[in-house]
C-alpha cells in the first residue's frame, strides 16, 4: 500500500525531472544530461513495475483494504478474473496505461541509444511529458492505492459481463496499441523540433508503429469477438463510440504505414506523414480518453467526469502544439525537388489508399462526435446510428479492399501498361468468377455485398499471385522445393511479403464481414419446450429448460437441438445468469432478478456458418412466485436463501414459461477472426528483425563494385 | 505537364473531394439524426407517427412479459419520464439506472413504442466508474 | 518493512538517474543525425534497387524502364555511399 503509493509519487517526480534533464541536455549539448533523461525513463519503468506488481498482488490476494480491489473483485471471483479485474477499474487501467507507456518508451530509447543523437532527447522529453500527465491523473484523480478502512469482508466482484477470456488480454492489447502510437508521435515531434525531417526517425520507429497497429488491430478484433460470443445482442460491431475510438487511430496508422514508404523511397509526402503520425498519436490519446474518462457512459453530458477536463486540456495542448509545430517547420517539410509520380504506380495507389483511410477516419470521427457537433450548431444533442455510418463506410471499405489488391500489383515509380494488364488478368478473372458463382448459386444480389466479396476475391488472388511469382522466380534460380522457396522468398523481403500477408488477412476479414452482414438470418421466436423454429434452413427445437443455482448467480437456460432436413446438426445450450443487485431493499430472491444479468450465448461456430442462440427467459411469468416468496421470507439468508432460490430454479426447469429466443445463422463469421490471425501473422513477419547486416568495410575497387557487394550482402 | 503543376492539380482534386465529403457528412448527419430527444423534450414536443431517438436512464420497476418489455425512461438530470413498450433484443447491461438509447414512435395512448431491436445500452467497460450505484 | 522497500526503490531510482553524471563515460559513441539520415536513405535506396529488380522480374516493369531506373538509382546510391563515408570520415574508396 505505502510502497505502491510511494512508487507513484516517485514516478511523478522522475518523469518531469527526466524531461527537463533531456531538454537541457539537448539545448546545452550535454550528453551526460541526455543520458540522465534516458535513464529516467528506465527508472520510471522500474518504479511503475513495482507499483503494478503491488496492485496486481493485492488483487490476487483479495486485499479489500484497497478500495479498487473491494469494488472490482471478490472472494468468489475466479483467480483468472481476479488478475484481469485490475484493468476493469478506472484506476487500474490508467496505471496499466502509464506502465505500458514506460515499458515501450524504455524499449525504444534503449534500441536507439547509439543512434538519433539529435532526436532522442526531445523524444524522451515528449514521452516523459505523456508519463507526467498520466502519472498525475493516476496520483491525483484516480489513485489505485486508496485505503478502505475498515476493509470490507468481501468485495463487489467483477462486472459479470467482463468475465470472458478475451477480457484478460483485450485491454492490455488495446493499451499497448495506444501507448505504442505515442512513440512515433514523440519522434515526429522531436524530428520537427530538431529540424531533421529526413527518413531517419521513420526508420527508427517504423517497427513501433507497426507493432502499435498490430496490437490495436488485435485488440479491436478481440473486442468484436467478445461482443459476438458473449453479449446477447448478436453482433460484433455497432459503431459504438468505444469501438470507434480504437478504430480511428488504427485507420490513420494504416495510412501512415503505407505513406511512410513513399517518403522513405522518394522523399515525398513529408508534411503528410508527419501530420498522420501526429494525428494517430493524438487519436490514440483521444481513444484512451473516450474509453477511460467515463464520458462515454454519458456522451451527452460531456465533461461531467473528473477526468474530462484535464484530458480535454491535454488534448487541446497536443492538437495546438502539433499544428503550430508543423506550420513552423513547413519549409523543412517541403519535398526536396519537384518530383512527381506516374498515375500507374504504387505511390499513387498508396496516395489513394491514404485519402480513403483518412476519409474513413474523418467519417467515423464525425459520427462519433456528432452529439457534440450538433449541440454546438443547433443546441440539440443528436446522435447518428449504424445506418448512417454504413452509408459512408461501406463504399469506402469496398474501394479500400480493391486498393489492397491493386497495390501489390503495381511497381514503384512507374508501371508499364502491358505489365499492369498482365498482372491484373488473373485477379480480375477470379473476382468476376466469384461474382458469377455467387449469382449462379442464387445468393441474393445485394450490390454492396457482391462488390465487397468481389473485392476480397480480387485482393486475395492478387496476393496469391504475387507470392506465386516470387516463389516461381526463386525456384527458377535455386531449384528449391515450393515450400522451401516460399520460406526463403518471404525471409528475403519480410516487409513486402509480411505486408502482402496482412492484405490477405484484411481481405479474409472483409469477406466475413460482407457475408455475415448481408446474408445472415435473424429470428426472434417465442417457444415452449418441444416447439421448433425454422431459420436459414435449420430447425431449432427447444428441448428442455435448465436451471442452476450457484452462490453468485442463478442461471436459467435452455437446451436446443439444431437439425437440417431432419438430420441432427448439433446441440447448443444457452442460458442467462442473474446476479444479485446490491440494493438492500430488494427481497432475498427478487434481488437476483433486479441486478445484472448476462447472456451465455449458445454458439456452434463453423467455417461455413455460425449458429448463434440466446435465450431470454420470461421472468415476468415467474414474478408472482418470486414476489410471494420475498413477502413471506423477507430476511432469508445463507442456506435458507439458497433453498428458496433452488426452489424457484427447479420450478423454472420443471414448468418453464415460454422463453424468447434470438436465433442467428450467420455465414462466414469465423473468417473475421481467422482473417485477424492471418493479419497478426503478417504483421509479425513484417516486424521481425532481419538477420543482422553483415558489416563489410573492406575498400572496394570501384563504387559500383562496392554498391553491388553491399546490395547483395546487406 | 511539369511535375509541380501536376501536383498542385492533384492537391486541388483531393481538397475538392474532402470538401464534398465534409459537406455530405454534415448534410446527411443533420438530416438523419435530428430526432434525439430526452424524455422531457419528448413529452412536450412529440408528434404522433414520427420517430425519435430517446435517450435517458432506465427507471427501476421495469417488467418483462413474454417478449414485451415495459419500462420508463427518465431524464438524466431531471424528473420527467416517459413509458416505453419495446420488443426485440434486450442488451445484457440493461437494468435500472443504466443509460439507454432507443428509437421510439408515439402511439395514441401516449405510450411510446420502441422500434424492434433498437434498444442500445452503452458498453459495460464504462460502468466501472459508476460502480456501486 | 514497507519503509525499507520504499527507501530501496527511491535510492535505486536516484542512483540509476544520476549515474551518467557521476561516472561520465568518455567514449563519444553514437551516430550523428546526418549519418543516421544518410543510412536511412541508403537502406531505402538499396531496397528500391532490389524492388525495381523484383518488379522487372515479375513483369511489372518493362526492360527499358528498368534500365533507366536502375541506372539512376545506382547513381544515387553511390552518391549516398560517398557522402556516408565523408560523414564517417572513414576510408574513401577511389
Amino acid at each position: 500500500m505505502t510502497l505502491g503509493r510511494a512508487c507513484l509519487f516517485l514516478a511523478l517526480a522522475i518523469a518531469p525531472t527526466g524531461a527537463i534533464a533531456s531538454l537541457y541536455g539537448a539545448r546545452a549539448h550535454r550528453r551526460d544530461w541526455v543520458a540522465v533523461g534516458r535513464r529516467s525513463v528506465y527508472a520510471l519503468a522500474a518504479v511503475l513495475t513495482v507499483a503494478f506488481i503491488v496492485l496486481e498482488a493485492a488483487f490476487l490476494r483479495s486485499d479489500f483494504s484497497f478500495r479498487v480491489v473491494a469494488s472490482h473483485s471478490s472472494h468468489a471471483t475466479p483467480p483468472f478474473y481476479k488478475a484481469a479485474a485490475m484493468w476493469s477499474s478506472q484506476e487500474g487501467s490508467l496505471l496499466l496505461w502509464v506502465w505500458l507507456l514506460s515499458l515501450w518508451s524504455s524499449l525504444v530509447l534503449f534500441l536507439t541509444r547509439h543512434r538519433l543523437r539529435e532526436l532522442a532527447p526531445y523524444a524522451t522529453a515528449v514521452l516523459l511529458g505523456f508519463a507526467t500527465f498520466f502519472g498525475a491523473l493516476v496520483v491525483f484523480l484516480a489513485n489505485p492505492f486508496q485505503l478502505l478502512d475498515p476493509a470490507p469482508a468481501d468485495g463487489v466482484g467483477l462486472q459479470p459481463l467482463l468475465r470472458h477470456p478475451s477480457m484478460m488480454i483485450h485491454p492490455p492489447m488495446l493499451y499497448s496499441g495506444y501507448t505504442l502510437f505515442t512513440i512515433p508521435f514523440a519522434f515526429a515531434v522531436a524530428a520537427l523540433i530538431a529540424r531533421r525531417t529526413d527518413a531517419a526517425w521513420i526508420r527508427a520507429t517504423r517497427r513501433f508503429g507497426l507493432a502499435a497497429w498490430c496490437f490495436l488491430g488485435i485488440g479491436i478484433l478481440l473486442g468484436a469477438r467478445w461482443s459476438w460470443s458473449e453479449l446477447g445482442w448478436g453482433g460484433y460491431w455497432a459503431w459504438d463510440p468505444v469501438e470507434n475510438a480504437a478504430l480511428m487511430p488504427w485507420l490513420v496508422g494504416t495510412a501512415y504505414l503505407h505513406s511512410f514508404m513513399v517518403q522513405e523511397k522518394r522523399g515525398l509526402l513529408k508534411a503528410w506523414n508527419v501530420s498522420l503520425v501526429l494525428g494517430a498519436g493524438i487519436l490514440a490519446i483521444l481513444g484512451t480518453f473516450l474509453v477511460r474518462s467515463g464520458i462515454l457512459e454519458s456522451i451527452h453530458a460531456f465533461g461531467g467526469s473528473t477526468l474530462g477536463k484535464p484530458f480535454l486540456g491535454f488534448i487541446a495542448v497536443l492538437v495546438i502544439g502539433s499544428v503550430a509545430l508543423v506550420a513552423s517547420r513547413r519549409d523543412e517539410l517541403r519535398s526536396p525537388e519537384a518530383r512527381s509520380y506516374a498515375t500507374l504506380s504504387r505511390e499513387s495507389i498508396f496516395l489513394v489508399n491514404n485519402l480513403l483511410l483518412v476519409g474513413l477516419c474523418f467519417v467515423i470521427f464525425w459520427g462519433t462526435f456528432f452529439p457534440l457537433i450538433s449541440e454546438a450548431v443547433t443546441g440539440n444533442k443528436a446522435s447518428v446510428g449504424p445506418p448512417w455510418f454504413d452509408r459512408y463506410t461501406v463504399p469506402l471499405a469496398i474501394a479500400l479492399v480493391f486498393m489492397a489488391g491493386l497495390g501489390p500489383l503495381m511497381a514503384w515509380r512507374k508501371t508499364t501498361l502491358a505489365g499492369a494488364r498482365r498482372s491484373l488478368q488473373a485477379p480480375v478473372t477470379v473476382a468476376l468468377l466469384v461474382v458469377v458463382a455467387l449469382l449462379a448459386l442464387g445468393v441474393p444480389g445485394r450490390l454492396p455485398a457482391l462488390a465487397l466479396l468481389a473485392g476480397t476475391a480480387f485482393a486475395i488472388a492478387s496476393v496469391v499471385q504475387e507470392l506465386w511469382r516470387g516463389v516461381a522466380l526463386r525456384r527458377a534460380t535455386t531449384g528449391e522445393a515450393p515450400p522451401a522457396a516460399l520460406v526463403s522468398v518471404v525471409r528475403q523481403n519480410r516487409r513486402r511479403y509480411g505486408g502482402y500477408v496482412v492484405h490477405a488477412g484484411i481481405a479474409l476479414l472483409f469477406m466475413g464481414v460482407a457475408a455475415s452482414s448481408a446474408f445472415q438470418h435473424v429470428r426472434d421466436a417465442r417457444l415452449v419446450p418441444g416447439q421448433t423454429a425454422r431459420i436459414g434452413g435449420y430447425d431449432v427445437r427447444y428441448v428442455r429448460a435448465t436451471s442452476r443455482v450457484a452462490p453468485e448467480k442463478v442461471t436459467l437456460g435452455a437446451v436446443l437441438d439444431v437439425s437440417r432436413n431432419g438430420k441432427h446438426v448439433t446441440t447448443v445450450r444457452t442460458s442467462r445468469g442473474y446476479y444479485p443487485s446490491t440494493d438492500p431493499t430488494a427481497g432475498p430472491v427478487g434481488r437476483y432478478f433486479d441486478g445484472d444479468a448476462t447472456t451465455e450465448v449458445g454458439l456452434q461456430a463453423g467455417l461455413r456458418r455460425d449458429i448463434w442462440t440466446a435465450v431470454q427467459p420470461d421472468i415476468g411469468a415467474m414474478q408472482r412466485m418470486i414476489d410471494g416468496i420475498d413477502r413471506r421470507f423477507p430476511l432469508a439468508q445463507g442456506d435458507t436463501q439458497g433453498f428458496l432460490l433452488t426452489a424457484v430454479a427447479q420450478r423454472y426447469a420443471a414448468a418453464p414459461p415460454p422463453a424468447v429466443f434470438r436465433l442467428i445463422v450467420s455465414p462466414l463469421v469465423e473468417w473475421i477472426w481467422l482473417g485477424g490471425i492471418v493479419l497478426a501473422l503478417g504483421g509479425l513477419i513484417a516486424i521481425w528483425p532481419p538477420p543482422a547486416a553483415r558489416r563489410r568495410r573492406a575498400p572496394a575497387s570501384s563504387w559500383a563494385a562496392r554498391l553491388g557487394r553491399e546490395l547483395s550482402g546487406a | 505537364m511539369d511535375p509541380g503543376k501536376k501536383r498542385r492539380a492533384r492537391l486541388r482534386v483531393a481538397l475538392a473531394a474532402a470538401v464534398i465529403l465534409a459537406a455530405a457528412l454534415a448534410y446527411t448527419s443533420f438530416g438523419a439524426a435530428s430526432e434525439a430527444r430526452t424524455p422531457g423534450q419528448l413529452m412536450s414536443s412529440a408528434k404522433a407517427g414520427r420517430s425519435y431517438q430517446l435517450t435517458g436512464k432506465v427507471m427501476p420497476g421495469y417488467r418483462l412479459r413474454g417478449d414485451e418489455l415495459d419500462f420508463r425512461v427518465r431524464d438524466r438530470n431531471g424528473r420527467a419520464s416517459v413509458p416505453v413498450r419495446y420488443t426485440g433484443a434486450i442488451p445484457d447491461p440493461f437494468r435500472a439506472g443504466r443509460e439507454v438509447l432507443v428509437t421510439v414512435r408515439r402511439n395514441k395512448g401516449g405510450t411510446f413504442v420502441g422500434e424492434h431491436d433498437s434498444l442500445i445500452t452503452k458498453c459495460p467497460s464504462k460502468f466501472s466508474a459508476a460502480k456501486g450505484t | 518493512m514497507q519503509f525499507f522497500l520504499v527507501m530501496l526503490v527511491l535510492c535505486g531510482a536516484t542512483a540509476l538517474m544520476a549515474s551518467p553524471l557521476i561516472w561520465r563515460s568518455g567514449a563519444a559513441g553514437g551516430k550523428g543525425a546526418e549519418e543516421a539520415a544518410l543510412e536511412a536513405a541508403k537502406e531505402a535506396k538499396f531496397r528500391e534497387i532490389r524492388d525495381a529488380e523484383h518488379d522487372l522480374r515479375t513483369g511489372k516493369l518493362s526492360r527499358e524502364d528498368h534500365q533507366v531506373l536502375d541506372a539512376a538509382l545506382r547513381a544515387e546510391a553511390i552518391d549516398l555511399l560517398r557522402r556516408l563515408d565523408a560523414v564517417r570520415g572513414g576510408p574513401a574508396a577511389t
